[in-house]
């Protein structure tokens, strides 16, 4: 007989409210070991007893076969003096002063919950809001730490006995799950008209006819309100169009199940892992050209995005519909989705004809999150709902708490302490009151969850960034300013987990340069504490400032002046405007300098008429990127300036798309020969900056890497010449991932500081 | 040193540097005016320098301009307007005709304005070293009314009134360089206000008054949301502007709120008069197109908020510089 010993187990990571303790309990069983499991704030604890081949064994499974949902960080073991314990069981919860445990993201319907909410004997048979430990709402509900029943928005309810049985049963799979209900206890589903006033019948089939008559419905989701209506009604989907206010961006449509999924999109397998996932985002596919879904859902776009139900609510709608629906963001433009249920009737009434809502309380907005797949990996566009707020963990551990608080728009913010950096969900454009509020709630909100008081606060180099006033404005901290692209590639470091240094390529928008001018076209030399600005896209003044970022038409105008006279179409189209705008290039007025590959997508788009104007962030480059003809092979040359500063001639890319446009060579070349020339133009500029610096590792990062055109073209070239590329795949190359390259560069600059 | 487009840059180098060095308990204010206890008659002291380019344009020039300016900073202090000074620096080589042009059209102003002006100075520089004309004027007024203006004073539901069309100034002097292949009928709107703030104060209980130049309404506002610690609310659509400044300012890519103006101000006046207020500001020359812009309220304290057209609310915020595009 082998001796017996006793353990005392702690278990960090994410292990709360995912099953963790009776999967303890049962491998306990299997081990036959003895003692007790519990939660606390800092986590499980853990204290088992037994023979020593059982209690390694037993301790080897804690991380080796955790539940599905269950994310183990750490497992530390402290051998204790046996105890002659009998038995295993669990024990109570216990607050602390610790708060190291995790709060999981909203996790999709499981399996099993699924197969319950289609079978009329079960008790839980058609119930919106069934859960279990393995699925259901979690960081969307909860209001505090340790996650327990009182600390979510389920708060409200009290659990029926039949309930509590299966919630205090270790055998049963709603054992301490905190959201669990059923009918008789849960919340309530009803359905309200425009006016308020309740609408009679069963409030799903209802819903169900109510879009199938053409109406648009706001639907209450796990993160907030959606907007819907049926997918192939154009008439219902232009009418969404227009009450929502200048809006053209793209509608996200939710398919009943997989094979309606497959109907909408051409799905690779990663796409359909993606889709299937317990994260359900919405994953961006290419559109089949036959599939039955109004034009006006995604104009100018050969993709769609395409999502499956995530919670018995929609599960329950979207098999009574048995066809495609779009759902979309219920908000106003501008304005955050709405998550309260009086100010969003008050709000969506002029948008939607009825209401299907419920009285679960939401605490935290969460968008949906968007991916697209990129050479069968993820590529996350949006980081949000069923992601957030798993951490993203890091090599390098950070020496003080770090709060980094994002750029201006598609904001999200990051706190960060040890190894693991809590990027938050997508807050949105500060400049609006309402998410500035959510933005320094959600801050307060994710400290307390996390335990996690900052000492050092990373933010961006532009002083009128309201994400940089906000860090300013904190008391007893230490600032840390990081450059925007210099955050963007460490994003990428971090997400790639590859400390550097490498060759950057930071392709965005625009950002606050070291400078003054505005970059977003960068070759930097970068590492987590420092970078080196080695190389950019020729600078263009952007006429107009903010209005040259609505009208692309205008960078059209920075880049051809007078070269060009009414034989260019998109001369004529601008011809009252045009001499102005050149001269307010020429003379500098209110025309900040712009190295940034954003705007000269910009300029492009305009020149092959695909966009002048825009409605949304990054709508014309998305839109060129679509038009892109894969069977084109030209790319038009451009020079690259080799001097201390590497400088890329992009005008020679503007001027050669103008030149085809004249001799009226068809859009859908022209966008790629223009996508060719520029991936050529970095994939030399690159190899030019190896000649220099002996660097092998390319960091690709700024949101015009969401460009899966581009980024294929620069990557195969890249590997062609025997670089390792390293892209995103766990956090958004735009400027939802700014938070997280802040935070590590943050962490980096505290750890040389030390070392001095 | 940046150049100051009126944002928080120079509010920061104002008070780092002018501050810190002169120190007192009138200064401290940093109004436009310093209220002096002279022998028992309260005044109000203020200077300002001017430095436009071009030196003439639609609808005035650097001589009423600077007389004018230093008129309203006047005004909006309460005080009835009495004395000037103007001192000219002047580079070598600067037409004597350009110079009369000027000061003519100060005469003409002080004499609108019903001041004089009884003394100044003149310094000429080498050539190159001045855009042809500096002026800086000084003036001195007496406080006729027993009345305390100010951010200490201003209470939620209190409203906020524009005197008259926005970013008139800024615009014609932009298009006035003659640099832009634009063309647009604006003239600057300067002016001077002492006239309709009498008119103001006779009507309304007047809380706070500024005269919106340098960074427009948008400043003005921010600067009275932070000093009274309250938030203003402003509703888009009520703010008077030109069609064709409002064009212009789409065209240049300006923000209205933030152009410049030299014969408009800001008040706050109790809300429940704000009505008659404007009634009589309308019945002025000077305040045809006044209007309420917006409301006082308690929250969220020290911010300025937009009611768009669309429903949301934009923070309108101080820029710490020249306007950057701030959209990734
Ligand atoms: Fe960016
Ligand atoms: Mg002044
Ligand atoms: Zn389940
Ligand atoms: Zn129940």
């Amino acid at each position: 007989m082998a001796e017996r010993g006793r353990r005392r187990i702690r278990v960090h990571g994410l292990v709360q409210g995912v099953g963790f303790r009776p999967f303890v309990c049962r491998l306990a069983g299997v081990y036959g070991v003895a003692g007790f499991v519990g939660n606390d704030s800092g986590g499980v604890f853990i204290e088992a007893e037994g023979r020593r081949p059982a209690l390694d064994g037993f301790v080897a499974g804690l991380a080796g076969q955790a539940p599905p949902l269950a994310v183990v960080e750490s497992v530390t073991v402290e051998v204790t003096e046996p105890i002659g314990e009998v038995g295993f069981r669990i024990v109570r919860s216990a607050g602390g002063a610790l708060r190291e445990a995790l709060v999981a993201p909203d996790t999709a319907t499981c399996g099993d919950c699924l197969a319950e909410l289609t079978d009329p004997a079960c008790r839980r048979y058609g119930h919106p809001f069934a859960n279990c430990t393995n699925c259901g709402p979690r960081f969307t509900i909860v209001t505090g730490i340790p996650y327990d029943r009182h600390a979510t928005t389920m708060a409200d309810f009290v659990m029926c006995a039949a309930c509590e049985v299966e919630y205090r049963d270790p055998g049963d799979r709603r054992f301490h799950a905190q959201p669990v209900c059923c009918p008789g206890c849960g919340p309530a589903l009803r359905m309200v008209g425009a006016d308020g006033l309740p609408v009679p019948g069963d409030p799903v089939t209802t819903a169900a006819a109510w879009l199938r008559q053409g109406r648009i419905l706001a639907v209450k989701g796990l993160g907030g309100y959606h907007l819907a209506v049926l997918a192939d009604q154009a008439d219902a989907v232009a009418r969404l169009r227009d009450r929502k206010r200048r809006e053209d961006r793209p509608f996200a449509v939710m398919a009943p199940d997989l094979v309606g999924a497959h109907a909408l999109v051409r799905l690779e397998p990663a796409a359909e892992r993606l889709l299937t996932g317990m994260s359900r985002p919405i994953v961006l596919a290419p559109r089949h050209g036959n599939s039955k879904v109004a034009e006006a859902v995604a104009p100018g776009s050969r993709d769609l995005g395409v999502m499956l139900p995530h919670t018995p609510l929609h599960h329950l709608l979207a098999g009574q519909l048995a066809q495609p629906f779009v759902l979309t963001s219920g908000n106003l433009s501008n304005s955050p989705i709405e998550v309260e249920d009086q100010e969003a009737l008050r709000r969506l009434s002029a948008v939607a004809d009825g209401f299907l809502l419920h009285d679960r309380r939401i605490h935290i907005r969460a968008d949906d999150s968007l991916v697209r797949v990129f050479r069968g990996r993820e590529l996350p566009i949006r980081r949000s709902r069923g992601y957030v707020p798993a951490p993203v963990t890091v090599p390098w551990p950070f020496p003080r708490p770090v709060l980094a608080c994002g750029a201006e728009l598609k904001n999200t913010f990051c706190v960060a302490k040890g190894v693991q950096a809590f990027l938050s969900h997508h807050i949105g454009d500060l400049e609006n009151y309402e998410t500035l509020r959510s933005y320094a709630e959600g801050i307060d909100h994710f400290c307390r969850l996390f335990g996690v008081r900052p000492a050092v606060v990373a933010h961006d180099l532009h002083p009128d960034y309201l994400s940089t006033k906000y860090a300013r404005d904190l008391p007893e901290v230490e600032l840390v300013a990081v450059q925007h692209h210099h955050a963007h590639i460490a994003s990428c470091l971090a997400d790639n987990g590859y400390a550097g240094p490498v060759i950057g390529v930071a392709f965005d928008g625009l950002g606050y340069g070291e400078d003054g001018t505005l970059w977003g076209g960068e070759l930097l030399i970068a590492d987590l504490t420092t970078f080196h600005r080695a190389g950019h896209l020729e600078p263009v003044p952007m006429p107009g400032g903010t209005a040259a970022i609505r009208q692309p038409w205008r960078m059209a105008a920075a880049h051809l002046t007078g070269t060009y006279g009414d034989e260019l179409p998109l001369i004529r189209r601008h011809r009252d405007q045009w001499p102005a705008i050149v001269s307010m290039a020429q003379t500098g007025t209110n025309s900040p300098l712009t190295s940034s590959a954003g705007r000269l997508f910009d300029a492009v788009s305009a020149i092959t008429g695909i966009r002048d104007i825009v409605s949304y962030e990054g709508q014309a480059a998305a839109e060129l990127e679509a038009r892109v003809d894969p069977n084109e092979s030209h790319a038009y040359p451009v020079r690259l300036t080799e001097g201390e500063t590497l400088t890329i001639a992009a005008s020679d890319l503007v001027r050669a798309a103008a030149e085809d446009m004249i001799a009226g060579i068809a859009v859908e070349r022209i966008a790629a020969r223009f996508h060719n020339g520029l991936a050529t133009a970095v994939v030399r500029a690159v190899h030019s900056l190896r000649e220099r610096t002996g660097l092998r590792t390319v960091a690709l990062s700024g949101g015009v890497f969401q460009n899966i055109v581009l980024l294929e073209l620069i990557v195969s070239g890249l590997e062609q010449n025997d670089f390792r590329v390293l892209v995103h795949s766990r956090v958004p190359p735009g400027d939802g991932g700014i938070s997280l390259g802040q935070a590590v560069i943050a962490a980096a600059r505290d750890r040389s500081a030390d070392a001095w | 040193l940046a150049h100051g487009a009126g944002g928080k840059a120079t509010r920061t180098l104002v008070e780092a540097v002018f501050l810190e060095a002169f120190r007192n308990p009138v200064l401290e204010s940093l109004d436009d005016g310093a209220a002096l206890d002279v022998n028992g008659s309260r005044m109000v002291f203020t200077t300002d320098s001017f430095v436009v380019s071009p030196l003439f344009f639609p609808g005035g020039d650097i001589g009423d301009l600077a007389v004018n300016g230093t008129v309203n900073d006047l005004a909006v202090c309460g005080a009835r307007p009495l004395y000037l000074s103007a001192a000219f620096i002047l580079e070598e080589g600067f037409p004597v005709a350009d110079l009369r042009r000027i000061t003519d059209s100060m005469a003409a102003a002080a004499a609108r304005a019903g001041v004089h002006v009884v003394t100044g100075d003149t310094k000429v520089v080498q050539r190159g070293k001045g855009d042809g004309c500096y002026v800086t004027t000084a003036g001195v007024g007496v406080l006729d009314r027993k009345i305390t203006l100010g951010p200490s004073t201003v209470r939620p539901g209190d409203a906020v009134i524009v005197s008259g069309p926005i970013g008139e100034h800024g615009i014609t002097i932009m298009i006035a360089r003659g640099e832009l292949d634009i063309a647009a009928d604006v003239t600057s709107d300067t002016a001077s206000i002492h006239d309709l703030v009498a008119t103001l104060l006779d009507t309304a209980p007047v809380r706070m008054l500024r005269d919106a130049t340098r960074g427009g309404v948008a400043t003005v506002l921010n600067e009275i949301a932070e000093a009274a610690q309250l938030a203003i609310m402003v509703d888009e659509p009520a703010i008077p502007i030109r069609p064709v400044v409002n064009g212009a300012c789409e065209l240049l890519g300006l923000d209205p709120l933030y152009v410049a103006c030299e014969g408009r101000f800001v008040a706050v006046v109790d809300g429940a008069h704000a009505e008659a207020a404007v009634d009589a500001l309308r019945r002025h020359p000077l305040g045809e197109a006044a209007a309420i812009v917006g409301t006082v309220e308690a929250d969220p304290a020290g911010l300025v908020l937009l009611k768009t057209v669309f429903g949301g609310t934009r923070i309108v915020d101080v820029l710490v510089g020249d306007p950057l595009p701030r959209i990734c």
